[in-house]
């Protein structure tokens, strides 16, 4: 059996993926002996929905409200000026960056572990999943200390006047690392569980290895791909710590839009820190839904 | 369906895929550019730091503080959320009521909301003028810039780890069992002590210790909260930034090494978790 020791599988993937021999018990309300008394119930509920609506609703909600406090103008205005404008464009391209850089590794990196088996390979997987247990200061730290001022390849990069720290290359690495894993950790679980049967039948029948991976394999976790670049977009483009180290925060030209609501904020310009920081809520609530209509194909491509 | 043709015996160079040395190559090699690299440029940053020097920069007050802070109100809010976050998987998964699909949506939340959006909005709101600040401050109680505020920030950001990690183990959980305990004449806490707890054990185990792990390197939703006082209310990520714009980078590459070394300690115990969680899910 393949070992999918991703546990953050998405969740759908992961409870309606079941092998066939488990039969779904239509049982799904459970008899007295099985429940807790009513009260209980409501109690749970109500605590449970209480906690969600005060920790996680709220803050969502406040976002748009503090955005929105002055009005419409001001949130215009907020979002037409040319420092907001040059950190919406510095993000776009950071993230469209890092999601074609992680599709193309992610499908590699899937294609070797997924299709081959070779010593070392639980441990490669844990090594992809690495960046997810970094801090992201940590992140952004250990690129200073390779390409900043006195870093190691410091000599090197004065020599041939290249910028790394404080400019677009240092914020695309730091993105990369913090984005690392997003792609691959989709696409190799379910790339393991689909087997290699069908790219081994087309490759028999004179298919090169190329063809098979756009006819074959890719078709199969179309679903997947879409799921990995969904989250590592969000990430990419709402990344703050890791960013936050490299970016050297010069306005209009390193500011990406999460260092750019961290400014107005601590210049309490509040209004316009929201407003820069509903386009991510929003994003981030556009993301959520995209995932919960693909956790229902990415359970049929996973049975 | 899938097992038999993973447990065939395919060589590697008797498979018929072809692709595997380049794939495999340039897997290592942008694993090793992007990741592997940068983090050896930490230990080796380290290892210029003669070990007086070292341990002087990870005992001084300053940083025990900080790292106090960090990995104590850590653990205070993985423990919150392993108490809050198996209620809310409990009421997901046993229980029906209106919108249970959007509510069980929103728990990602935090996993996609950016944590500098997150941060400013929970300051927001328990500031001393903010929605719940207000209702707050007549009872005497601060939350923003105190410990309460990043607590309350390292709740957000961990509460998906434990209801993910908790909610698939308690949906597949076998219904039989706890007849059968029923039957049997247990009483219903009786089941869930002895036949529900045992069974999701190891995934609450998991989920607290990623939530954990999550909370200990978070920056961007904590330094808004945070009020930022050295001693007080610093955490261990920020003293790294602080010192690196101070341009003290052997204090920073320390406290960053520290940092590090407890990541790795955490993942490889999360890795064990993990396992056992997978043992348990197979055996059961």
């Amino acid at each position: 059996m393949s070992s999918t020791s991703h546990s953050a599988l998405p969740q759908a993937l992961a409870s309606e993926g079941l092998p066939a021999h488990v039969e779904v018990r239509p049982l799904r309300h459970p008899g007295p002996t099985n429940t807790e008394p009513k009260a209980v119930r409501i109690a749970i509920i109500t605590l449970a929905l209480a906690f969600l609506a005060l920790c996680i609703a709220l803050p969502v909600v406040s976002v748009f409200y503090e955005a929105f406090k002055r009005g419409w103008l001001a949130y215009v205005t907020a979002l037409a000026e040319p420092d907001a404008l040059s950190a919406i464009r510095l993000t776009l391209l950071v993230a469209a960056i890092s999601v074609i850089a992680n599709v193309t590794f992610g499908l590699i990196a899937a294609w070797a572990i997924a299709k081959f088996e070779f010593p070392g390979r639980s441990l490669l997987i844990t090594l992809i999943d690495l960046p997810f247990s970094v801090s992201p200061v940590v992140a952004g730290l250990v690129y200073v200390l390779l390409f900043g001022s006195q870093g190691l390849f410091a000599a090197y990069l004065q020599a041939w006047d290249i910028k790394i720290i404080f400019a677009l290359p240092g914020i695309v690495l730091a993105t990369l690392f913090v984005t690392f894993p997003f792609v691959a950790r989709e696409l190799i679980p379910l790339m393991q569980e689909q087997g290699t049967a069908e790219e081994e039948a087309a490759v028999s029948l004179g298919a090169s290895g190329l063809s098979t991976f756009f006819r074959v394999t890719l078709p199969n976790v179309k679903w997947a791909l879409l799921y990995g670049v969904l989250l590592c977009n969000a990430r990419a483009m709402g990344e703050f710590g890791a960013v936050s180290v490299v970016s050297g925060h010069v306005r209009g030209l390193t500011n990406t839009m999460p260092l750019h609501i961290e400014i107005l904020y601590n210049e309490y310009q509040f209004v316009a820190s929201f407003a820069v920081a509903s386009l991510l809520a929003l994003l981030a609530l556009v993301t959520l839904v995209a995932k919960t209509l693909l956790e229902a194909r990415l359970a049929e491509d996973a049975s | 369906m899938i097992t038999e043709t993973l447990s065939l015996p395919v060589g590697r160079q008797r498979s018929v895929i072809p692709g595997f040395g380049i794939t495999l190559g340039l897997t290592l090699t942008w694993l090793s550019v992007i990741v592997l690299l940068p983090l050896s440029a930490l230990f080796i940053k380290t290892s210029e730091i003669s070990l007086e020097r070292f341990i002087a920069i990870v005992t001084s007050t300053r940083t025990l503080h900080a790292l106090q802070v960090s990995f104590g109100l850590s653990l205070a809010a993985a423990v919150l959320n392993l108490i809050f976050g198996t209620i809310v998987v409990w009421a997901l998964v046993r229980y029906d009521f209106p919108f249970r699909r959007v509510v069980d949506a929103i728990i990602d939340i935090p996993f996609a909301l950016p944590t500098a959006v997150a941060g400013i909005a929970l300051t927001s709101l328990y500031a001393e003028n903010g929605w719940v600040g207000s209702l707050l401050a007549p009872l005497g109680i601060k939350v923003a810039f105190t410990q309460l505020g990043i607590l309350v920030a390292l709740i957000f950001i961990g509460l998906p780890f434990v209801v993910r990690t908790v909610q698939p183990v308690l949906a597949d959980l076998d219904a039989e069992l706890e007849e059968a305990a029923a039957s049997l004449g247990a009483s219903r806490w009786e089941t869930i002590r002895r036949v529900v707890l045992p069974a999701i054990l190891p995934a609450l185990l998991t989920g607290f210790a990623l939530a954990f792990a999550r909370a200990v390197g978070e920056y961007g939703s904590v330094i808004f909260i945070a009020g930022n006082l050295p001693g007080q209310t610093e955490i261990a990520p920020l003293l790294i930034v602080i010192r690196l714009e101070e341009f003290r980078y052997a204090d920073a590459t320390a406290i960053a090494c520290v940092m590090l070394l407890a990541s790795f300690t955490l993942l490889l115990l999360i890795n064990r978790l993990q396992r056992w969680s997978e043992m348990r899910g197979t055996g059961a």
